[in-house]
């Protein structure tokens, strides 16, 4: 019950600021076509170098939980999900809004997203602080299986193919060796001057992020977007509460589904929302009604994508494993202020790690609150042309890599990056595996020289590496992610990635 | 006969071995070696992966991954070249706020659907690119007070 004793941290007036401003932007960018939740992440970091840890937290945690959120509106509304996790809301809730219901559509997306959300923080709330202690037994060669687990389960399930998959972890972990040898002092791969001090991970995160995107609105050329705003007509909220309520096996699939994905790394919010849609089609009496603009869909579909976010911190803040993407981008707003996740951060900075939990939970009721609000003005946004979108985007990324340390390299590394990222997507790299590569990379390699030392001194790397139960525990995961996700590979029944729904955009964009 | 996809294929997976040979190489011959331990380990898987997408994009067997057809590259490379231009020239050249107002302005010329033919095309372009680099500054420059590159203009 740690957490209550820095629920008054929330309510500075800076904390409590950072937190509106953050669920009110995040909202207007989820609903942003293009602009998923890592990527609107990735480019506020550099607008919290002038804030202490715990602001930039809370700013960039409240971004998170609405982006997630705020997805719904333009998928509701404009039939085009504002992240592939509103694939699923779009079945049900466009159809809604096209029906006229376009008000009750969005409150029970919100509504949903409340109270999957609020279940998500408590689970994290719950299981972190005990997790953390856990951590505090792991040893370098278990860290390093952790790092190794982090990327070999993220490029072989988040990608569409294990191989390609796995090839972008390891492009990730190569980067990450690039620049100076702290134990040796050696030059790696040094290539350019840009890269003398490493490849910095802001920069990285948001060419390999926003860069592809860019890219990718070019590509549909001189096009009108098409979208069609649908108009709302009022609803009482108390109506759509009832009806949340009423539709109780639906919330409950979403919510636990959605919480049970966020905690496998890799696995992300767009599978729990298309998950949560087809177990409560599959368990509903009234399944021949999903996709006509039935709620029980739209229930299903926002109640898990919001249950997914705090759970997805779990791997993060206990064991300093970004189970996502999005997390991986807080990991590196965590690192610029000097802290580390795990044991350390609740042991030496607790008044940061709580604060920024109670801020998660609170966002969601202010998420809520002003969804509902900003559900017109956000659907406007959504209708902002691919140029604009395009122009303002790149310029944000040439800002936010320069400001990190007012280096042009850094911009340059950007750029150099995300253009390589937009065209391996095209051939079916994934750009999570290699972020997390890029992330985990220090990790492994510091463990696994320091395990290397004491492995010396001790017995041999064989044994202090391949042996204990939990290195054999942690080697098992791997293996069993990898033939898991080549066996489905094989089955032809891997679940919809991101490259799918990309190319699913621009085929729609192009026809 | 190849497709136009599989050589696009070969020719990517092609550059990805490249890559993952050249870094093998590198962890197994530089000096210091104790220094390239952690990079020999993960090299090896690289170029074994790398070779071994090669190999399938090769034989035809590449499953994943839609490519570029001719018209999207059409459509992308004349605002990837501006977006370029602005990084690696004219940003550090030019100054952050001139070269960011050059680039908006031109990427809505070239990708603003509005008829170039109309006047309130052009009015509107020069209307959303001045209101943005005024945010921008009022943004940056006044209220965060971060640097921007400022070289020979603002």
């Amino acid at each position: 019950m740690e957490f209550v004793s820095y629920i008054g941290d929330v309510f500075t007036p800076i904390n409590f600021g950072l937190l509106l401003l953050g669920s009110i932007g995040g909202l207007i960018l989820g609903a942003t076509p293009g602009l998923s939740p890592t990527m609107a992440v990735a480019l506020l970091i550099p607008f919290t170098f002038q804030l202490d840890a715990t602001q930039g937290l809370i700013l960039l945690g409240s971004v998170y939980t609405s982006t997630v959120a705020g997805g719904a509106v333009s998928a509701i509304l404009l039939k085009i999900p504002g992240a592939p996790a509103n694939i699923a809301t779009m079945l049900d809730g466009h159809v809604m809004a096209r029906n006229g219901q376009g008000a009750k559509a969005l409150q029970l997306a919100f509504v949903s997203s409340l109270i999957g959300g609020l279940f998500g923080v408590g689970l994290l709330i719950t299981i972190t602080p005990i997790l953390a202690e856990w951590a505090l037994a792991f040893g370098p060669s278990h860290l390093f299986w952790l790092a190794i687990l982090g990327v070999t389960v993220i490029g072989s399930l988040d990608s569409p193919s294990v191989v390609k998959g796995l090839l972008s972890g390891c492009i990730g972990l190569w980067l990450a060796t690039i620049g100076f040898d702290d134990m040796m002092g050696a030059q790696r791969f040094i290539f350019h001057d840009a890269v003398s001090g490493g490849i910095n991970i802001i920069p990285a995160l948001i060419g390999l992020f926003a860069i592809p995107q860019v890219i990718t609105m070019f590509a549909y050329g001189r096009r009108p977007s098409g979208a069609e705003a649908l108009s709302v007509e009022p609803h009482p909220i108390g109506e759509a509460i009832a009806e949340v309520f009423r539709r109780s096996r639906a919330l409950t699939i979403g919510t636990l589904t959605g919480s049970f994905i966020g905690m496998i790394p890799g696995v992300g919010g767009q599978i729990a929302g298309l998950v949560a849609y087809d177990q409560s089609k599959k368990m509903s009496s009234e399944s021949h009604k999903f996709g006509t603009g039935h709620s029980e869909g739209l229930i299903a579909a926002e109640s898990a994508n919001n249950a997914m976010v705090g759970p997805s911190l779990v791997p993060l803040l206990t064991l300093a494993i970004p189970g996502s993407p999005t997390a991986a981008v807080l990991l590196g707003g965590l690192l610029i202020h000097g802290i580390f996740p795990g044991s350390d951060l609740f042991d030496n900075h607790p008044e940061v790690a709580w604060t920024f939990i109670n801020s998660m939970l609170f966002g969601q009721i202010l998420m809520c609150v002003f969804g509902l609000y900003v559900a017109g003005l956000a659907a406007r946004v959504a209708q902002v042309p691919n140029a604009v979108m395009a122009a303002i985007v790149l310029s944000l990324a040439v800002f936010g890599s320069y400001s990190v340390q007012h280096s042009m390299g850094d911009v340059y590394v950007m750029a150099a990056l995300g253009t390589g990222m937009y065209f391996l997507e095209r051939f079916g790299f994934s750009a999570a595996p290699l972020v997390l590569g890029l992330i985990l990379g220090p990790i492994a390699e510091a463990n696994f020289v320091e395990g290397a030392m004491i492995a010396n001194a001790t017995s041999n790397l064989w044994v202090y590496f391949m042996t204990g139960t939990l290195n054999l525990i942690l080697i098992s995961v791997v293996f069993v992610s990898v033939i898991y996700s080549v066996w489905m590979e094989l089955r032809h029944s891997r679940y919809t990635t991101k490259d799918q729904v990309v190319g699913r955009e621009e085929e729609e964009a192009s026809s | 006969m190849r497709t136009y996809w599989q050589s696009q294929h070969i020719l990517a997976s092609g550059l990805v071995a490249a890559l993952g040979v050249v870094v093998a190489y590198i962890s197994f011959t530089a000096e210091p070696s104790r220094a390239f331990l952690f990079p020999r380990i993960i090299s090896s898987f690289f170029a074994v992966l790398a070779l071994w997408t090669f190999g399938k994009a090769l034989v035809g067997k590449t499953k994943v991954g839609n490519g570029l057809d001719r018209t999207a590259v059409l459509r992308l490379g004349p605002g990837l070249i501006v977006a370029l231009v602005y990084v690696f020239w004219a940003a550090s050249t030019l100054g952050f706020y001139t070269a960011t107002a050059l680039t908006v302005f031109i990427l809505l010329t070239l990708y603003d659907p509005s008829p170039h033919d109309e006047p309130r095309s052009w009015v509107r372009r020069a209307i959303v690119t001045a209101c943005f680099v005024v945010v921008m500054y009022g943004l940056f420059a006044m209220l965060l007070n971060v640097r921007t590159p400022q070289e020979i203009l603002f």
